[in-house]
């Protein structure tokens, strides 16, 4: 028996310092290294403070600003620090309530717009922090937030298209729109002079 | 499904395909007992950690002996992650300054990573330390995987050696394993996911200003930090200001690359493969995917070769495909499909070049229809139980195939190692069954199956329908059982036998909505994980000392092939005849029920 522990014990300790203290040291200087941007969070700057993440989606309720993805994380929606989805079953009465709130919300901020509304919008993403949404729902909300901004469909169109990715690779994943990448983008087109 | 949900799922396969032979035939020469140049390159740190560890490299060991080694090595394991969670808050490395976990969420957390589970009760971005992530639950991710690695590898030399005592030595494969696959690999795919924006640092967590300002309900506590409730017994709230976005930062990347190519699974954050800060782009996602079935497929050659007829090797692999990839048209179009209880409302769910369409709840919309359910089929089919969309919220019978994917075993590629042992039971299973009907003994890879074998094999096929089928009912029976329903009807008993199935089979994953962070959940949940790894490995390596020990049965024309499309059918058959026949009646009670009820 004893012929068993000592090399147990040992060999869990040296494995412990390999994998658990040499592996990831080694991970984080060359991400820091080779990724720095990408390591520490893909962070937005904004005259050298930071203003959000590329990757962490934010939560709008303002006409003015593109909608994200609908965020069910508590206490409030795209916290950061308790990330997670509704769980809510598909045959569950909750969701289907949550889905209709969702569309009087979105139809109140944009009276007159009797188009069925993009699934992703109304539908809580996975993370709670989904930064994206599809280009059908950014198209949704053009007309919208071109009238509350006073600016031209065209002008808003623009800036969607600048914020979209297509599939990677040509075929991985799906196209998408980032939100907060937007906003941003919109708020700088009025405040620089338009 | 669209021609896109197709290339997609079609350009997996075939890059998974091309990586399996050489990663298979390295790994081959990483166990070969000859000293060969793989195992002479990394020969001088073996011999430094074999003399500090005072273990004899040559060293053969009997199967008792390797299960000993196994099992004690393991126990250990499970102290040293249990205790790093009880005493994380006077240990450094943790910024956020979190506490002690609770006793039972520490034990289960420490058996559900030492056992490649990693079943998650706790969320990670508010529990768990730097220190606890990396040198508890990562080195588990490691450590549990090579066991499984090792014990496989131990399986093959019972079909492989001839007369022989000994079936390998732990410490060594244990060793190789994690040094020769494990280590580079994950260096590499960590890479692959810091460059696509998985976060790799030891900052504290960065606080953003938010670009539009709201108020929140924000809940009430009292002095001690407990909720506040009003008479009614509904937690108090107060309105509150949000203006800034707390961003969770750690060493994330080298974490979640061996949870993908351990299948292990247990996500760095709470949200796992669906954080943005876990699995950030379909590139990521892919090489997610891929790191999951990469081993557990490579092992497939390895065994191959170890048994000196690589056919035996793809035959294996051909079965694992022949059911896995019909299994995933089916979750794909079950949810592109949609949510039928959405079909009134003006949604459009219409897939397009501008949408993905289908049922979005619980799915991030860079990943859609068709990496989501592609995801879930390979995350569940291997013992991962990662997760990238909320299989809480998945349609009935996309949620069901998921967890039948589970049922069957977790030998559909299954964990990494515990996978091809448990699909080698299944194919001694197999002979026997095709040696009944002709009235022979049965013989597998030249040798001849017998009392012994078919008992163990029995044991290892049965022993985890059995705990889930009596875990779910002890579950549903008692009150502290169903107290943790989230979903009412159908759903929530597929929410208990969801997660009972998952621990039973080591996989992990789970219909979230379940409470289970209780202490019911986590002493059950954590019985059933132990019970479902250890016994089963053991029954296992002691089918493979007394294979170790038979002589070699030529070939004759009585043995039933077992490279054929006649045998990989025979095979399959009895995977899912034995997961139909145990599941199906529990399985119409959930899934199937709610899918009749649903209005289709």
């Amino acid at each position: 028996m004893k012929s068993i522990v000592r090399p147990a014990l040992t060999l869990l300790l040296l494995l412990t310092v390999i994998t658990g203290v040499i592996y990831p040291l080694v991970a984080t200087g060359l991400a820091q290294l080779v990724f720095p941007q990408q390591a520490n969070g893909s962070l937005i700057e904004r005259d050298g403070k930071p203003v959000g993440s590329v990757r962490i989606g934010q939560s709008f309720t303002d006409p003015k600003y593109f909608w994200g993805r609908p965020s069910v994380t508590s206490p409030q929606p795209d916290n950061g620090i308790n990330s997670g989805g509704s769980n809510l079953g598909p045959s569950n009465p909750a969701l289907t309530d949550a889905v209709k709130q969702r569309i009087a919300a979105l139809r109140a901020a944009d009276p007159g717009n009797t188009a069925p509304v993009p699934v992703d919008l109304v539908t809580a993403s996975g993370s709670g922090l989904d930064p994206e949404i599809s280009p059908a729902a950014a198209q949704y909300q053009i007309a919208r937030v071109a009238r509350v901004r006073g600016l031209s469909e065209a002008q808003v169109a623009a800036l969607v298209a600048r914020a979209t990715k297509g599939r990677q690779l040509g075929v991985l994943g799906e196209p998408r729109v980032n939100v907060l990448q937007l906003n941003l983008a919109l708020d700088a087109s009025q405040t620089h002079g338009t | 499904m669209t021609t896109n949900d197709i290339l997609q799922v079609g350009l997996y396969l075939v890059v998974l395909l091309l990586l399996v032979k050489p990663l298979g035939n390295y790994m081959a020469l990483v166990f070969a007992e000859a000293p060969n140049r793989v195992t002479r390159f990394g020969g001088r740190i073996e011999r430094v950690l074999y003399r500090l560890c005072g273990i004899r490299a040559d060293e053969e060991m009997g199967w008792k002996r390797y299960a000993l080694a196994m099992l004690l090595f393991n126990v250990l394991g499970v102290l040293v992650v249990y205790a790093l969670q009880r005493v994380q808050q006077w240990l450094p490395l943790n910024p956020q300054h979190f506490g002690a976990v609770s006793p039972d969420s520490a034990m289960n957390t420490a058996i559900s990573f030492v056992t490649n589970t990693n079943w998650q009760g706790y969320a990670g971005e508010s529990t768990m330390s730097y220190l606890t992530q990396m040198t508890g639950l990562a080195v588990q991710n490691f450590l549990s995987a090579a066991t499984g690695i090792a014990v496989l590898v131990a399986v093959v030399r019972g079909f492989s050696r001839r007369s022989a005592v000994g079936i390998g030595n732990f410490w060594v494969d244990l060793t190789r394993s994690t040094l020769y696959v494990l280590l580079p690999l994950s260096l590499l795919i960590a890479m692959l996911l810091v460059s696509q924006g998985v976060v790799q640092n030891f900052k504290p967590y960065v606080d953003v200003p938010v670009l539009q300002t709201s108020t929140y309900a924000q809940p009430v506590t009292d002095a001690a930090g407990n909720p506040v409730k009003d008479a009614a017994g509904n937690p108090e709230t107060k309105p509150a200001q949000l203006t800034t976005q707390t961003l969770p930062m750690g060493p994330a990347a080298s974490q979640v690359a061996i949870k993908m190519l351990g299948t292990n699974g247990g996500g760095f954050f709470n949200a796992n493969s669906a954080h943005p800060y876990e699995n950030p782009t379909p590139f990521s996602n892919f090489i997610e995917m891929l790191a999951i079935f990469l081993i557990p497929g490579a092992l497939c050659v390895m065994f191959g070769r170890m048994v000196g007829d690589r056919r035996q090797g793809w035959a294996i692999l051909a079965t694992m495909l022949l059911i896995f990839i019909p299994l995933t048209i089916g979750l794909v179009a079950a949810e592109q499909a949609g949510n039928p209880a959405l079909h009134g409302l003006a949604v459009d769910a219409h897939a397009s070049a501008l949408q993905a369409g289908g049922n979005m709840e619980g799915k991030e919309t860079r990943f859609g229809i068709a990496a989501s359910s592609l995801f879930a089929a390979i995350t569940t089919a291997a013992s991962c139980g990662a997760v990238n969309a909320m299989h809480d919220s998945l349609t009935p019978l996309g949620g069901l195939i998921p967890m039948w994917l589970i049922q069957l075993g977790e030998v559909i590629f299954g964990g990494v190692g515990s996978g091809l042992y448990g699909m080698l039971a299944f194919a001694v299973v197999g002979v026997f069954i095709a040696g009944l009907m002709v009235g022979r003994t049965p013989e597998y890879l030249g040798k001849k199956i017998e009392a012994h074998e078919m008992k163990m094999a029995s044991l290892a096929v049965l022993l985890p329908c059995a705990l889930v089928v009596i875990g779910t009912a002890v579950a549903v029976m008692l009150p502290a059982g169903v107290a943790g329903i989230a979903n009412p009807g159908a759903h929530g008993f597929s929410e208990i036998l969801y997660a009972v199935s998952s621990a039973s089979n080591n996989n992990g994953s789970a219909f979230g909505g379940l409470s289970a962070n209780t202490p019911f959940w986590n002493v059950l949940l954590g019985i059933c994980m132990f019970l479902a790894r250890f016994p089963l490995a053991i029954a296992m390596l002691a089918m493979a000392g007394s294979l170790a020990a038979k002589r070699h049965v030529p070939e004759s024309a009585g043995t039933l092939p077992t490279h054929t499309p006649l045998f990989i059918t025979l095979l399959a058959s009895v995977v899912i005849v034995v997961g139909a026949l145990t599941f199906l009646p529990a399985l119409a009670l959930g899934p199937i029920a709610e899918f009749l009820m649903s209005g289709h």
